[in-house]
């Protein structure tokens, strides 16, 4: 909406010549870019570092390219790097994070959605002081139900399990998801629901025949939201898991600091983009959705 | 009966959800308070002993080094993020032609995971071989740069870690904001020649103050909760220089089996970030109600 830099062309005083306004564009974009290389930097060591062998990490300098690419790092980050005791790289955990996060996806965000359609379109008395209360549940800081959250696990016999994870996250992902949805409901005229009442439809119907299909933008929104929350996720995980449960954050950590044998960087970076690939590709191919996620999860709009 | 179901049946589908936030979020806070009051060590006690644990937490040199860490990296990382949020967001409003891309670059870290964001940081600030040896290669033979090493200056690299981290979203949260500022009263100060600076400065920015108010209570909330990048970058080490709130009451909990002292801490973060939080989302609710 700000279209500043167009019209300001017309209007700014003459006396700014057109080399000065050359010169301030062309300064503009090497800041612009300087910033690019700041974020992408990282990126960048953590790639050409994974490439290259342990003799050249030791000799050679942090941003200088590989000589040799070679992909042994990455092979023994996949399935050979030790975490603690255990040598099987961080393949296992990776695998754990999927069964974690596809079903607390899946079971939040339908959740949310049910939760959404009720607190925007079925208002009965005291819905708003429940969505309050919810809402209020996504603020808390987490170290607050650590303690009686382990004992119930335990008591549930699900402590130190997948299930137990999946049920965590279902749990303190519900708050977000039922915003989200909500949020998207409201905008949807009560006109509709009425007449398709008035036609005999029920809850469920209304759900399922006129809500549901329009939800695809905010579904996608919710499910890359807790997909992002979940598969990031490190408290929950370090938590609530034992050895052989523990989702890829978890793993990569305890690579990462694992101070048996040689330091070896090129599995760490190896370890350490495998465990960020999902959520980076995510970002990549659905970005914008991604955003809008961020931005209503901290903006209520 | 089956009317009854049809009638009752948006309050038994929110219910369970609503009953599980009642027990996870709420009962479990009831439960962590009480349990900060006992004199609870390796498991928890219930015979309530007053604020014993609280004042042993005042009296513990460790957390004091927790709540002054979390001042200074709360105050450097919100201020910080911030300004470059909003510088970045302001170069970015300049009609860019790349603007996709550039955005796009800036805000990816926001995607990865602390713990990843911590472990490329630790890489490259490793003093024998990160950033310190490179720019020794460079013929800076003298140039010492060991921060995550030295008890005085590590946190400072979680500062730089998690700005890195979060900026990018702060840009984008602000981009949404100049891009939502009503584009006549621009147009009009353009025609009445007053210059771009003044216009940000007189006009847009001001105009911003929800937005401000949203990324400092997102960026103090991700300050409070700060945990996995300080895990991942330095362990709460060198010693415990780099705790926060959030690894004391980790370390109490898990390792220290010391239960009343990770109620306590887990109170007191949960009150800061009440006290932060509660005020911004009861004017939201009632503006809305409104």
């Amino acid at each position: 909406m700000t279209d500043l830099s167009m019209p300001q062309s017309q209007t700014e005083p003459r006396s700014q010549s057109a080399v000065g306004k050359v010169a301030l564009r062309w300064l503009l974009y090497v800041l612009l870019g300087l910033f690019a290389l700041y974020y992408l930097m990282p990126l960048f060591v953590m790639l050409t570092t994974s490439l290259k062998s342990l003799e050249e990490i030791r000799t050679g300098s942090l941003i200088s390219l590989p000589r040799e690419v070679s992909f042994d790092a990455w092979k023994t980050a996949w399935s050979g790097a030790c975490t603690g005791i255990q040598c099987e790289g961080l393949r296992p955990y990776f695998w754990n994070s999927v069964l974690i996060a596809v079903p607390a996806v899946a079971i939040s965000t339908l959740l949310g959605a049910l939760n959404g359609y009720v607190v925007a379109h079925w208002r009965f008395k005291g819905a708003n002081i429940i969505f309050s209360l919810m809402l209020f549940g996504c603020f808390i800081p987490f170290q607050v139900v650590l303690l009686p959250m382990a004992r119930l696990l335990g008591m549930m016999g699900i402590a130190g399990t997948i299930p137990g994870l999946i049920f965590v996250h279902v749990i303190y992902g519900l708050g977000f998801t039922t915003l989200f949805f909500r949020n998207y409901y409201v905008t949807i005229p009560s006109e509709l629901t009425k007449a398709a009442r008035v036609d005999g439809a029920g809850f469920l119907r209304i759900f399922w025949s006129i809500f549901l299909p329009l939800s695809l933008p905010i579904i996608v929104v919710t499910v890359i939201w807790q997909f992002t929350q979940i598969w990031n996720d490190f408290l929950f995980g370090v938590s609530f898991s034992q050895a052989g449960t523990q989702p890829v954050t978890v793993a990569l950590n305890n690579i990462v600091n694992s101070t048996t044998g040689v330091k070896e960087y090129n599995v760490d970076m190896a370890a350490a983009i495998i465990a960020g690939l999902p959520t980076l590709l995510v970002y990549v191919v659905a970005g914008k959705y991604f955003i809008r996620g961020l931005t209503a999860g901290s903006v209520k709009g | 009966m089956s009317e009854w179901l049809e009638n009752h049946l948006p309050k038994v589908v929110l219910a369970p959800s609503f009953i599980a936030v009642l027990i996870f979020v709420y009962g479990f806070i009831g439960w962590t308070a009480w349990v900060s009051l006992t004199r609870s060590k390796l498991l928890p006690k219930y015979e309530i002993k007053g604020f014993i644990q609280y004042e042993r937490l005042f009296d513990s040199p460790r957390w004091d080094t927790a709540i002054n860490n979390l001042y200074i990296f709360g105050a450097l990382f919100i201020v910080i993020a911030m300004v470059l949020g909003l510088l970045l967001a302001i170069l970015l409003d300049q009609k860019i032609r790349v603007e996709g891309a550039i955005r796009t670059i800036y805000l990816y870290p926001m995607a990865l995971s602390m713990i990843v964001t911590g472990t490329a940081w630790k890489w490259i600030l490793n003093p024998g071989l990160g950033i310190e040896s490179m720019v020794q290669g460079w013929g800076f033979t003298n140039f010492e740069f060991d921060w995550l090493v030295n008890p005085d200056y590590a946190i400072y690299t979680i500062v730089m870690a998690a700005i890195w981290q979060s900026s990018g979203f702060v840009m984008a949260l602000f981009l949404a904001g100049l891009r939502s500022v009503d584009g006549e009263i621009i147009k009009a100060a353009q025609v009445d020649g007053i210059p771009t600076w003044r216009i940000y400065t007189a006009i847009i920015i001001p105009s911003m103050a929800p937005i401000f108010l949203s990324a400092f209570i997102v960026l103090a909330h991700l300050a409070i909760k700060s945990f996995d990048l300080v895990i991942a970058l330095t362990g709460g080490g060198p010693g415990y220089a780099t705790d926060l709130p959030a690894t004391y009451m980790y370390a109490m909990a898990f390792s220290r089996g010391d239960i009343g002292q990770a109620a306590s801490s887990a109170m007191i973060m949960m009150l800061v970030v009440f006290a932060i939080v509660v005020p911004y989302l009861y004017s939201e609710l009632r503006a809305k109600n409104d």
